[in-house]
Parts: C-alpha cells; sequence; structure tokens
C-alpha cells in the first residue's frame, strides 16, 4: 500500500521542527515511523507534512540526574532494552521495552513516539504511568513538564499541544519491586492485555489494551493503600473500565485477564 | 534403505548437501518477478470490490483518467469481448456440476470482497494506485451468504442463474449394505463435528507478474509468481484465445506459494489482455492485503464423521460428510480439492466398510483452491480427532487404539476399502519410535502428577499417525476422477561436450530445492559430483513438457523421469565406449563416472571423453544419432503413501487459558531420502504452518462479510519465537511403485501437525469434561471451554 501523496522536510533542531511544526497544522512530526508510518499506509493518516525529527542527534540519550534518569525522546527501544544506567537504576523500563514487537520495531521504534502516540495497547506509555515520570515538552512558548498521568486525553491523543513536541522522558530509579505482564499470542505482537507494576514509595499499577488510552488502575491502588490484600486489589482491576473488544479478545475476557495478570503483577513486585 | 542402483562408490543421495539456491537467496541476489528489469513498462492496478455481494450500478472513471501519468481505464464491460471463454476450472467433477461463469473483471455484480472491478494502466505504480483510489464505483448492495449451513439452504442463491449454491454433491459409498451392518452391529459409535477454519496460505512473496510482449511476431513473454509454468501457458492459450506457439512463460523465483500459486488468475489473463491491447509491457506487484483478498485461500469445511467400533476398539466403519466452501467462484481446482482427502477418511487404519460424501457450496467469500495438503489434512485430522474420541470414550490410551487398528504390514499392497492401492507400510515400529522419543509413559506420569496436584498448569499430550497419498498422479486414475489433464512428468537428461551434465525438468521450484535434490540423483547415477550437473526448469522455452509442482509429486514423478532418463544416457554411453574400446557392452564396468572393460585397468574411457565423442560423431557406431541425451515421459502406476506419527505436548495455563506448545516430535515415512536435510526442511516448514492452523491462524470475516484479517498483524502465522525444537525422525519404507524407492514429504508436516496440537489441547482438558476444540484454539476459547458448565 502506499500513503497518499505528502512533503518531507528534514528538521536540523528542536527550534527548527518546531516552527515548521506550528505554521502548519496538516504536518506531523516522523520519529522512527513505526506508527505513523503504517497509518499512512492505510491512509488512516494523511499528513501534508512530515517534519523528520530523526537526525537530531542531541534527543537520543540516558542520563544520570541524581534522583532520576532522563532519557531523550529520540531514544531507541532497543537501547532502552540494552542500557546499562536503566538496567541498574529502572531495570523495569529496559525489560518493557525488550518486549515491544519484535527487533527491527524496537531498532527504529523510539520512546518519545511512542509515548506521543499515546496509544492504549502499547507497552512503553503504560510503563512511564506505573513509574509516575515527567514528561518534558517544548514549543512555541517554551518548555513546560506534563506528569504522565495528565498526558494520555483521548484515543491516540495528547496533552500536546500545536507545534509541541516531546523532548524527554523523566522517571525515578527504582528501589522496590516492579513486574511486567504481557499477555499476548505470539511474541512479536502488542499485548492482548498487559499490567505493569512498580514500587517506589507505594505501588503503581498501570494496564495495557484495558481502554482507548494507556490506564492507571486505580481503584487498584486504593485497594492496596487501604491495606486490602492483592487478591482483593486485582478484583478492581477493570472497575469502570470499558475494554475493546476485537478479534484477539472479547471485552469480558479482557477484564478476566487484566485481573489474572494485576494479581501476578502484584504478586511478584511485593515479593522483591 | 533398500539398495538402488548406483555408480558411485560413495553415495551421493542420503547426504545432507546444502542446498544450491540458498547462497542467492541468503544474500537477496535472487531475482523475484518485481527484481526483473524492464524499461518502458505500464504498471496495473486493480479496483477491488469493498462489499461482499452487490449489483455494480455505476463506475465512474473520469477522475482517474484525468491523472497525469494514467493511461488507462478498464472496467468489465470494456473488456468482455476479448475474453473467448470464463476463466477456467479444470476440474469438473460431477456431469452435472454448476460452475459460474467467472470473467476476469467483474461485469454485472461482485460476490466477494476483493472481487476485482476495473483496472488501471499507469507509468508508475504510486500513480496506479492514488488512480484506484480515485474510481467511483456505485454498489446496490445485495445480503450476502457466509454461513456454509445457511448456504445450502438456497434462501439465497447467490448465483441466480444456477438456481441453488451447491456446486456438487459427491459421493463415494462403495457398498452401504456393509456399512449400515458395520454401524449396527457396533457396540461403540462415536461422532464428531469439527470445523476447518478458512486458512489464508500467506506465501512470502505475494503474486506478481510481468509481460513483455515481442515488438514482432505477436509474441508473448510473461513472467509470473507461478508454480504451474506450464500449465498456464495451456490455459491462458485456451482461456485467451492465443496461439500456444505464441506463449512464453517463465517463472523466476518465487517466494513460496502452499498452493495458492497453483492457478490461473484473473491479473494473469487482464496482463495479457491489456498488452495485446497496449502493446506495452505490464507489470502488476500484489500487495500483502490484496493478496489476503485476492489469492486463493484454503480449508474451509464442516466435516461430520461417525467411527463404528467393536467392542475391543476395532473400527469396523466410517461414514464422512463435508460441506466445504467453495467461495464465490470456482477457481482451477476448486471443486476437487476436498475430494483429493476423500478417500483417505479412514487414515492409515484397516477399515472395511466406508462412505465418504461432499456438498460443495458457494459462499460470498474469496474463492478456496488447493492449500498445502489439499484435502489429505482435513481428512487426517477427522480420523485423527475420531479415533481419540472413540479411545477417550472406550477408556483405552489413544496410542492403543491407534496400535489395535494399524493396517497390519503383511496386508501391503493393500487394498482400501474406498478403492486406492496403499503401495507400502510398516506402521507399527514408526509409531513405537515416536512414543520412545517423545518419553510417552514419563508424560503421561507427569500428567498424572500434575493433576493429583490439582495444578493450575494441565499438560496434554496429542498423537497423530496420518498416511498420505501423493506423487500426483496416474494419468488414468485422474481421467476417472474427470481431471482434464495427466499427471505424468518429464525430464531431459544432456550429456554437454564437456562432460558436463544438464537436466531440464518440468517441475517447478518454489522453495522445495530442486536443483539440489536433482543434481544428486544424476550424479548419483552417473557417478560424478553433483557440481556438474546444471538444472534447468521454470521457462517454457527451455522446458517445454511439464506438469509444475504440487500434490508432493515433483520427486516421485519428476525425480523419476530424471532418474530413468540418466539411465538412458548411461546405456547409450555404454554402447559409445564398447564401440570406441572394441568390446561388447556387456564387457564394460561402470563406475565413479568411468568405463572400463572388465578384467583390464588399462581400457577404460571417462564419461566425459564419451560425451565428447558422441559430439564430435567422429566415431560411433553405423546408424548412431550423434549427442548424448534423453528424455523420459513417466506417468506413475500408483500414488505413493507416505507416513508418520507426530506427537505434539501443550501446556495450558488455566488462568488465562493460554496455550503453549512445549515439545513437538515426529517420525516421518517418506521412502528413501535423496536429502535428508531438505526433507527435514520440508517437515519442519509444514509443521509449523500445521500449528499455525491448529492455534493462530483464521480468515475471519464479519457479518456483513468483510475480511477482517487481511493483514499479518491480524493474521496470525506464527513464527519461530511461538515454536519448540522439532524433534525429528524417519523410519525408510520404500516405495514399490518408483526405482528409487521414493514417497514425497511436500506436505507432510501441515498433513499432521493439526490433530497432534489440537488432541493435545483436548487432552490437557480432558479433565475440564471438554470434547473438542475447534481450530484455531485460542486463549480465549479454551478459557470458556473451562468455564463453560
Ligand atoms: C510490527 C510492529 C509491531 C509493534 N509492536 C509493538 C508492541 O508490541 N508494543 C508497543 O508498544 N509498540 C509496538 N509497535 C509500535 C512501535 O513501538 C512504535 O515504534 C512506537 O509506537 C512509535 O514510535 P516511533 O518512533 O516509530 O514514532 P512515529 O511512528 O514516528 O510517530 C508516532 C506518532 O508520534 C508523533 N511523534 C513522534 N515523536 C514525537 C515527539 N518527539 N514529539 C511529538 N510527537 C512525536 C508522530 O507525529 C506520530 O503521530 C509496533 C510497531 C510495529 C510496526
Amino acid at each position: 500500500m502506499f500513503p497518499a501523496s505528502f512533503e518531507y522536510v528534514k528538521a536540523n533542531s528542536i527550534r527548527d521542527a518546531i516552527s515548521i511544526l506550528s505554521d502548519d497544522d496538516d504536518a506531523k512530526v516522523l520519529a522512527g515511523g513505526h506508527s505513523l508510518l503504517p497509518l499512512m499506509k492505510l491512509r488512516l493518516a494523511a499528513p501534508g507534512t512530515l517534519v523528520d525529527i530523526g537526525g537530531i542527534r542531541e534527543l537520543s540519550y540516558i542520563e544520570d540526574k541524581g534522583d532520576h534518569i532522563a532519557i531523550g525522546a529520540l531514544t531507541r527501544h532497543h537501547d532502552i532494552e540494552h542500557s546499562g544506567l536503566l538496567k541498574e537504576s529502572v531495570p523495569f523500563l529496559s525489560y518493557v521495552a525488550s518486549l515491544v514487537g519484535d527487533p527491527s520495531v524496537r531498532h527504529r521504534g523510539t520512546i518519545g513516539g511512542s509515548i506521543s502516540h499515546g496509544d492504549g495497547a502499547s507497552d512503553l506509555p503504560a510503563a512511564v504511568l506505573a513509574l509516575d515520570g515527567d514528561l518534558v515538552v517544548e514549543g512555541p512558548s517554551g518548555e513546560r513538564i506534563i506528569k504522565a498521568s495528565e498526558f494520555f486525553i483521548g484515543f491516540l491523543e495528547t496533552a500536546l499541544g500545536q507545534g509541541e513536541i516531546l523532548k524527554e522522558i523523566r522517571v525515578p530509579k527504582i528501589t522496590g519491586g516492579w513486574s511486567y505482564q504481557k499477555f499476548n499470542r505470539r511474541a512479536q505482537d502488542w499485548a492482548i492485555v498487559g499490567v505493569a507494576a512498580v514500587s517506589v514509595g507505594e505501588t503503581k499499577v498501570s494496564l495495557v489494551n484495558m481502554g482507548s488510552v494507556p490506564l492507571r488502575a486505580y481503584a487498584t491502588e486504593e485497594t492496596l493503600k487501604n491495606g486490602g490484600s492483592i487478591e482483593e486489589a486485582s478484583e478492581k482491576a477493570s472497575e469502570g473500565l470499558q475494554p475493546p473488544s476485537d478479534l484477539n479478545a472479547s471485552a469480558e475476557y479482557r477484564k478476566h485477564l487484566a485481573k489474572v495478570l494485576v494479581n501476578r503483577a502484584l504478586t511478584e513486585t511485593l515479593a522483591q | 534403505m533398500t539398495a538402488v542402483e548406483t555408480s558411485s562408490s560413495e553415495r551421493v543421495t542420503g547426504q545432507r548437501l546444502l542446498r544450491r539456491e540458498d547462497p542467492e537467496l541468503l544474500t537477496g541476489e535472487a531475482k523475484f518477478v518485481d527484481d526483473l528489469a524492464q524499461q518502458d513498462v505500464l504498471h496495473m492496478a486493480i479496483v477491488r470490490s469493498p462489499v461482499a455481494r452487490a449489483k455494480i450500478i455505476s463506475i465512474d472513471t473520469s477522475a482517474a483518467r484525468a491523472i497525469d501519468g494514467v493511461v488507462g481505464v478498464y472496467t468489465g464491460r470494456d473488456l468482455k469481448d476479448l475474453w473467448q471463454q470464463p476463466m477456467p476450472c479444470a476440474w469438473v467433477v460431477t456431469p452435472d456440476m454448476k460452475n459460474p461463469a467467472h470473467f476476469p473483471l467483474a461485469v454485472d455484480s461482485v460476490n466477494y470482497m476483493g472481487d476485482a472491478v476495473a483496472v488501471v494502466l499507469a507509468n508508475d505504480k504510486v500513480i496506479a494506485s492514488d488512480a484506484v483510489a480515485s474510481i467511483e464505483v456505485e454498489y446496490e448492495e445485495l445480503p450476502p451468504v457466509l454461513d456454509l449451513e445457511e448456504s445450502a439452504t438456497d434462501k439465497v442463491v447467490i448465483h441466480p442463474e444456477l438456481g441453488t449454491n451447491t456446486s456438487y454433491v459427491w459421493a463415494l459409498e462403495p457398498d452401504n449394505a456393509k456399512l449400515e451392518a458395520a454401524f449396527s452391529s457396533a457396540a461403540h459409535v462415536v461422532k464428531g463435528r469439527f470445523v476447518q477454519q478458512r486458512l489464508i496460505p500467506s506465501a512470502m512473496e505475494p503474486r506478481g507478474l510481468l509481460i513483455v510482449p515481442q515488438p514482432y511476431g505477436g509474441e508473448y513473454t510473461l513472467y509470473s509468481s507461478t508454480q504451474i509454468p506450464h500449465i498456464l501457458k495451456i490455459m491462458i492459450a485456451v482461456t485467451l484465445g492465443i496461439s500456444e506457439s505464441k506463449i512464453r512463460v517463465v517463472a523466476p523465483s518465487v517466494g513460496g506459494g502452499f498452493g495458492s500459486k497453483l492457478n490461473v488468475y484473473a491479473e494473469e489473463l487482464l496482463a495479457f489482455t491489456l498488452a495485446k491491447k497496449t502493446g506495452k509491457p505490464i507489470r502488476w506487484m500484489e500487495e500483502r492485503s490484496e493478496n489476503a483478498l485476492a489469492t486463493v485461500h484454503g480449508r474451509g469445511q464442516i466435516q461430520e464423521i461417525e467411527l463404528a467400533a467393536d467392542s475391543d476398539g476395532k473400527v469396523l466403519g466410517i461414514r464422512a460428510n463435508l460441506l466445504a466452501d467453495m467461495g464465490a467462484y470456482l477457481q482451477l481446482l476448486t471443486p476437487g480439492v476436498p475430494l483429493l482427502g476423500g478417500f483417505l477418511y479412514h487414515g492409515l487404519y484397516d477399515v472395511a466398510a466406508y462412505s465418504f460424501k461432499c456438498t460443495g457450496l458457494f459462499t460470498n467469500k474469496t474463492p478456496t483452491d488447493a492449500y498445502r495438503g489439499a484435502g489429505r489434512p482435513e481428512a487426517t485430522f477427522a480420523i485423527e480427532r475420531g479415533m481419540d474420541l472413540l479411545a477417550h470414550e472406550m477408556g483405552i490410551d489413544p496410542a492403543e487404539i491407534r496400535r489395535r487398528n494399524f493396517i497390519p504390514k503383511e496386508k501391503f499392497p493393500y487394498s482400501s476399502s474406498p478403492g486406492l492401492v496403499f503401495d507400502s507400510g510398516n506402521y507399527l515400529p514408526n509409531l513405537e519410535m515416536a512414543l520412545e522419543k517423545v518419553g510417552y509413559s514419563k508424560l503421561r506420569e507427569e500428567q498424572f502428577q500434575l493433576r493429583s496436584q490439582n495444578s493450575k498448569k494441565h499438560l496434554g499430550i496429542g498423537l497423530s499417525c496420518y498416511v498420505e497419498m501423493c506423487g500426483l498422479a496416474p494419468s488414468k486414475v485422474l481421467a476417472s476422477l474427470n481431471y482434464s489433464a495427466g499427471g505424468w512428468e518429464a525430464a531431459t537428461v544432456r550429456l554437454l561436450p564437456t562432460g558436463k551434465v544438464q537436466v531440464v525438468t518440468g517441475t517447478a521450484p518454489h522453495g522445495q530445492g530442486h536443483e539440489t535434490s536433482w543434481a544428486m540423483i544424476v550424479a548419483d547415477r552417473l557417478g560424478i559430483n553433483p557440481d556438474d550437473v546444471e538444472v534447468l526448469h521454470s521457462d517454457t522455452s527451455i522446458s517445454p513438457h511439464g506438469l509444475d509442482t504440487y500434490g508432493s509429486r515433483s520427486l516421485s514423478v519428476g525425480g523419476t523421469a530424471i532418474f530413468m532418463a540418466t539411465g538412458k544416457v548411461l546405456d547409450k554411453a555404454r554402447q559409445i565406449a564398447a564401440h570406441q574400446l572394441e568390446v561388447a557392452p556387456e564387457d564394460l564396468e561402470y563406475q565413479d563416472g568411468n568405463f572400463s572393460v572388465k578384467g583390464s585397468s588399462e581400457k577404460k574411457m571417462a564419461l566425459g571423453q564419451v560425451a565428447f565423442e558422441a559430439f564430435t560423431a567422429h566415431n560411433l557406431p553405423d546408424g548412431m544419432e550423434p549427442t548424448l541425451e534423453a528424455t523420459t515421459t513417466w506417468d506413475p502406476p500408483n500414488f505413493t503413501f507416505p507416513f508418520g506419527t507426530h506427537i505434539a505436548v501443550v501446556e495450558i495455563d488455566e488462568d488465562t487459558g493460554d496455550v503453549k506448545l512445549v515439545k513437538y516430535v515426529a517420525v516421518d515415512d517418506v521412502g528413501n531420502q535423496i536429502n535428508p536435510m531438505i526433507v527435514e526442511g520440508q517437515i519442519e516448514g509444514g509443521i509449523a504452518q500445521g500449528v499455525g492452523q491448529a492455534l493462530f491462524e483464521e480468515a475471519i470475516y464479519d457479518e456483513s462479510g468483510n475480511l477482517l484479517t487481511s493483514t499479518l498483524a491480524e493474521y496470525l502465522v506464527p513464527s519461530a519465537t511461538e515454536l519448540p525444537n522439532f524433534e525429528l525422525g524417519s523410519t525408510f519404507t520404500p516405495s514399490p511403485s518408483n526405482p528409487m524407492g521414493v514417497k514425497g514429504v511436500g506436505e507432510a508436516g501441515c498433513i499432521a501437525s493439526p490433530p497432534a496440537v489440537i488432541n493435545a489441547v483436548v487432552d490437557a482438558l480432558s479433565t475440564f469434561g471438554v470434547k473438542h476444540i475447534d481450530m484455531p484454539a485460542s486463549p480465549e476459547k479454551i478459557w470458556n471451554a473451562i468455564h463453560q458448565d
């Protein structure tokens, strides 16, 4: 399949990209292209201009900032999977990245692209939610920080405004336990349901593919905070949620899986 | 292995020679059809129906015509006068079979999502694709028929001119009285109803073609990603009324077919028609999603099988009844595919009474046709599930029920109740070897342990014993089945002046490694190095005669033709050598490429020398024709009947329904083996494909007839990460039907594996009272089965 025709611009710097984007509301950022290009080929997206930020080297890094780790938006899944720093300080994130798609996807896809895309079925947005991370964005009117828990708004819709680019992802170092449960039929596939649990102080739990956006399992977290058991907390896994029904799973089965996987994730996390 | 005539001191056949095809494939140098350079070529793209069934009210092509670079836009109405005949179906299975006229482009109505309605020619493929998107077709949608049982009711008739959705009813009822007696005297009767879901063959390379009209003479060269260059050539000539002598068909490197490229497709006929009309070369490459819609699907059956058994579990009679999904039209072999299994619903068991009936039905879906195994995986699934149902009902171990029913070794050649003669077989040692290899009794113990601990992990062990009929086919048998071609294969073996050998074969390899295996056969027979043998194929101007590659026929039919032609060449060479060495031909020995006079070490002549003498023709026996070359056309006297035992072990997670294939053992008997590594490759790929059917793959349509699984994100082809290491073994029971004792291996893996896996899944779930799970056994289906009461 071929995408509809479009203009292509290679951005040399973040400012450069921002200025093109803020002048043209039909322009879109191109990072690894592994979410955007498939949509364009299916003609589900037809941006007039692609602003390729792939060449902006200073957007790819993983740095120790003392109390947190800072990750440049263009860092590839492969680099997150294999970073020594992350394996030591946030092994959870390396592990999640290792389960994204297949090796070729992990060599192209970027963490910034995955989060900006905001797909409820993706692994990394849920991981950053469970880490309660911060997202640094820059736009025509400067820089701002958005909490991951406030970033995902609707189906493929985020808090990024026109002309804004996600620059950096900040995640805390993990001191307690963690777990990521990805349930799928083939290793290369998206999660049918995924559950991330991380203990940094208190335990945070997020869900993959249980709704139109990446979700925090607040009811589960509340139950735990109020001294509920793992059993009780997992029973609340899908409270108030309307998971999708598709070829891989009905909504009802997804709700059941969420319970089982939250139970497993919490058991693993709290045992550490 | 039995001895086969050879002239090498060291056998070439039986060795694990690396495939000579692989370097160019692995380095990306191989030329597939889309890699062939062509100047001044037009790109073809097809407008396809987005709906399952509709009347075409109007087609507006004006926007497309206005696009810069668009050269032509044609609808069915524009082209219909150029087609002498509808698209071919070569298998009229009953005299009254109903076959709707099917043209390369729909004219008045569309009958499946993907049906072609218009065609664009443009200077560039992206422009062609934009033009397709700009064409407006107005449809008046009609209610589609999607379900087989609903189709059989004729409440909605898809092709009104036929008056019914039933294409044919084909029955094989050798002795009904005997069958009735078997069932009425039976101590046990078990019944199964199984769905063979539709599969999308998903060859790695979709279809594609390039047609090049020659500037003068009215000749055309068609390069097509096809399994059947020879058959395609004849069919194009007949369907389009073009002289066969003006058509050359070439299959370049072909990236898999699995039966889906054993067809004559609309695009091939369209490209021919338009090349003739425009005088220009035309290229078309199928897109992946287009492949899911416009290339034939496989399977698509509802099977009912009944087994009658005596109190020892000995099967007395079998009754099989199928509804088979033809899809919207009959393609080349559509109606015959289920019948290829019709003789094998008793598997490798000695069953005296038998009946088989198949009703071919139209639906508003992509046409079905041959898909790896074609009819035999379905038959094997039904009988092997049936045997497990019987074992379960009687409380007998699944291995034991099979032992009790095998056709005993002494009965070969075995005349089966449906009327075949099984060439050779020795089933019991094959089963025992597989049981031993998998550690059967230990696994059963482990299963018992887990169950007694009330574990949430459930272990399942599934057996599948199979026999298949391959080596298509004795021409006379095909005649009795109303198939409109023969089943022979042709080969020419030619010694070149320098002593190198050229083999021309009518087989059309598309991944099977024929170049390697055929060279090994010749090298073995001539006592020379396989590197000195060149194999030519898949070009009708180089290899004019052939019936191509499908149905595990290439080795047992095509390879035998090569073996025999090589023998003829050797006979002639012997006469030349005898003449020159001035002895009688009988006085010559032949070994390792040299003729020598018995009892004398001096008087000898190398084969290469003989070849040169045959070329110069300076000193040949009186009356002998120059050059050293022979042709054989081999029509096999019978099918061949490979067999084997596959055992799958699965683990099921009770909480999620997740199923993991954890161990897989296959012991196959494909007769003598030419290259065991290639045999293993065929078996492994086949198993993976069958596991795909058992656990992952299904062409899913919604209630309006939209195909929902049109990309590889939804149509779940398994990869290596989903599969354990297969543990393979072999037994060797040569076929008496050909001189090399070979049987064929192309389809065995995917014939055996689906029932092995499903038997394992059902075995794991038997403690929940589960008796059957339809394929693909997805986690959700399994979870539902566990939790229903
Ligand atoms: C076969 C396949 C399998 C996959 N499997 C998985 C899987 O199992 N799990 C999973 O989580 N993902 C999976 N993915 C998706 C993959 O992880 C993508 O790479 C990722 O989701 C998007 O990252 P990208 O860099 O490719 O973004 P792109 O496709 O380039 O962009 C995605 C979107 O984000 C925007 N964007 C990108 N970068 C920025 C930025 N810095 N600031 C603002 N906007 C930006 C783009 O404009 C676009 O809208 C799979 C993809 C494929 C093709």
